[in-house]
């Protein structure tokens, strides 16, 4: 064996090229910190808006019920009908609620009140939170007043079915707890593929790998000793990005540390073989660049689960997104970190990112082989 | 693998073919230890190729090469540590400095500690490069990096250095220092096989070898290959109108070959007697008054010329009716 050499070039050259180093360093926390602030699904302080035609206690009370919570915050309070338009058109409430003039009347005589909500709906998602943080809200405000009417009947009053929902792994339902874990498939990948396909096809380009290919190495001794330095890169960002998650986001690792590593490692692998395999077909570091994000970088951003659930995509969708290593990677750290599981509970997932390491790396290193008996 | 005493490669009927692309068609050849081999040929033609061959990068598709007496094809590892091996873009890495590369490639032919200190000293006075041990690669002149380049192939000391088109894209003085350097390791006993397209370092090569198509059409010394053309004699003219002037006596029987140089065309004759009288008289019937006739010596590059013309005549009467045989 004869790969020392190689990694201290290797290193010396990645060493050199310190922008591209800062990248691989500070890029995954850099992006934890873009995608953990900014990518936000929680939706609070909806700016509401209320036209309350009704001006009676009833309605100021239940106006009030809803803005209590830290979902809502009454920024406008609208005279005239006519304004209800400006409001969502300009953007600055996201839902109007509007209480029609009989509402304390019809809700005093027992009759059916109704309120109206209306609801920006250009953000879909926004929307139909709102939508239902309200609905949840009304469903709270009528059990209570039921409750009153009855108990001034002197009847006691308690709701048929109640239900008590209890959160496992992610209890406050935060997004960061769910993107952090995820942002590793991101970031491991930009690591692993692209800089191992890029380096291998800079050498190619500049044809020291010709060089590299009439000495003494054998080419497992060349990749070897130009994976093991972005291997070890790739496990500092790693760490970096699990730091940043209990500092900023307060993300704790549940399950076994040593087994979390493990997973990183052959997950690394994976995207190893990938930038092998994009080396083996590309001549120029250009296609390789190009062919390395195509290939890992937006699938594992858009088709891994990372933010967007598979099991909501279109059929042909969830059968392509079986063909790249994150969304199986996505799963096992999702489950060690928030569920505490160790890895024989996800031994399919491992199994199949072993699979893609054994396909890619004995693919590319046939085509490697082949180039030389072409 | 008898005679590897005498030579260090011997080549025996090597074919490479890329699909139906015959790249090395049969190229039979030897070199013998110690000898400056000058392989030449135009571009495509499968200098670098048979090179490759030769070195255990591509598999032969027939035929064999023997390298210091192993069969390529079965010890390309023991080959590949006992040769040197130096591509016509220097391979260093410009983003690391003299000693780092000197380091590196030193590391790779399991050179260490004095022996590699003492040999890394040696290339970098070699290359000129003293006091610019940390200097990056990339900073260095077309000449500093390709005597680098050699000084890293030869690191190892092998008996054997492979330079392919080492002289591309360098100044003529650089050329002229690198040929020195490749004397002085032909002098201490390492074979030399240079690819090459400059006639004039062809002249300084002991043996050359020319290919064409895939074939190796001429073999031998410079001066036994200009005993070629012993049967013609050349002639350097001087016309206004050197293109009428060589359509006319292309058209002559005993006219061979004619070629344009420079502003002159050479033009060689079957038989000397009356070689000038016959010239004008050709040239006086398209009314082509010569400024000069003049016997000139034949060199290298009429000798290519010569050989390539024979063997694209032999092809296209092989190939006939075939288009493709008027190149």
């Amino acid at each position: 064996m004869n790969v020392l050499p190689v990694i201290k070039k290797e290193f010396r050259q990645i060493r050199r090229d310190k922008r591209a180093l800062g990248i691989l360093v500070f890029l995954p926390a850099f992006l934890l910190v873009l995608v953990g602030y900014a990518l936000n699904f929680d939706v609070k302080h909806l700016s509401l808006a209320i036209f309350d035609e009704d001006r009676s206690s009833t309605s100021r009370e239940f106006v009030q019920s809803l803005t209590h919570s830290e979902y809502f915050d009454l920024n406008y309070t609208l005279t005239s009908e006519r304004e209800i338009d400006a409001m969502l058109n300009s953007g600055k409430a996201h839902l109007v609620l509007r209480v029609p003039r009989d509402f304390s009347r019809n809700l005093l005589s027992g009759k059916n009140a109704t309120v109206q909500i209306l609801l920006d709906g250009s953000n879909n998602n926004t929307a139909s939170v709102a939508g239902g943080y309200t609905a949840a809200a009304i469903q709270h405000y009528n059990a209570r007043i039921s409750g009153e009417l009855l108990a001034r009947q002197g009847k006691s009053f308690s709701p048929p079915i109640s239900l008590e929902p209890k959160v496992f792994y992610n209890p406050d339902l935060k997004s960061a707890k769910f993107l952090v874990p995820g942002l590793f498939g991101l970031i491991l990948m930009i690591v692993t593929v692209i800089s191992t396909s890029l380096s291998v096809v800079r050498e190619k380009e500049l044809g020291t790998m010709e060089q590299l290919q009439t000495s003494p190495l054998k080419s497992y001794e060349i990749i070897l000793g130009k994976a093991l330095p972005y291997l070890l890169i790739g496990l500092v960002a790693a760490t970096i990005i699990l730091l940043c998650g209990w500092i900023l986001f307060d993300v704790t690792v549940r399950g076994n540390i040593f087994m979390l590593y493990t997973a990183i490692l052959v997950f690394m692998l994976a995207g190893l073989g990938q930038g092998l395999l994009i080396s083996s077909v590309a001549d120029t570091q250009q296609i390789a660049f190009f062919l390395s994000v195509f290939s890992s970088l937006l699938p594992s951003f858009l088709l891994s689960g990372f933010i967007f659930p598979i099991s909501s995509m279109p059929v042909v969708l969830q059968i392509i997104s079986n063909v790249q290593a994150a969304k199986f990677f996505l799963v096992i750290v999702r489950s060690i970190i928030l569920k505490g599981t160790d890895l024989f509970a996800v031994w399919d997932q491992v199994a199949y990112l072993l699979v893609f390491v054994a396909v890619t790396i004995g693919v590319s290193s046939v085509r490697l082989q082949r180039d030389l008996n072409a | 693998m008898n005679g590897s005493a005498e030579y260090s490669v011997v080549v025996e009927n090597l074919t490479k073919r890329f699909g139906d692309f015959v790249a090395v068609n049969n190229v039979s050849l030897r070199v013998k230890r110690g000898e400056v081999f000058g392989f030449l040929g135009p571009n495509g033609a499968g200098k670098s190729t048979t090179i490759r061959t030769i070195c255990g990068l591509l598999a032969p598709t027939s035929g064999s090469a023997v390298v210091d007496g192993r069969e390529v094809a079965k010890f390309a590892d023991e080959v590949k540590a006992n040769i040197g091996y130096m591509s016509q873009r220097f391979s260093l890495y410009e983003d690391l400095t003299v000693s780092q590369n000197i380091n590196f490639y030193g590391g790779v032919y399991g050179l260490e500690g004095s022996r590699l200190e003492e040999r890394g000293k040696w290339v970098v006075r070699m290359a000129g490069l003293v006091g610019k041990e940390n200097n990056l690669t990339r900073s260095l002149s077309g000449g500093w990096k390709q005597r680098l380049a050699l000084g890293c192939a030869i690191l190892h000391e092998p008996p054997i250095v492979f330079l392919d088109e080492p002289t591309g894209g360098v100044d003529p003085i650089s050329r002229r220092n690198f040929w020195d350097l490749i004397y002085q390791l032909s002098h201490s006993g390492v074979t030399v096989f240079v690819t090459t397209h400059y006639m004039d370092e062809a002249e300084h090569c002991n043996t050359i070898g020319l290919i064409y198509a895939g074939k190796l059409v001429a073999l031998g010394s410079p001066s036994e290959l200009k005993t070629k053309l012993d049967a013609f004699s050349f002639y350097e003219i001087l016309t206004d109108r050197p293109i009428e002037a060589m359509d006319a006596l292309q058209q002559q029987p005993w006219v061979n070959e004619t070629t344009i140089f420079g502003s002159a065309f050479h033009v060689s004759i079957v038989g000397q007697e009356d070689a000038k009288a016959r010239i004008r008289r050709a040239l006086a019937g398209v009314k082509i008054t010569p400024k000069k006739i003049e016997r000139i010596a034949p060199s290298l590059e009429d000798v290519f010329i010569h050989v390539i013309a024979d063997e694209d005549k032999r092809s296209a009467l092989a190939r006939q009716p075939s288009i493709g045989a008027s190149r």
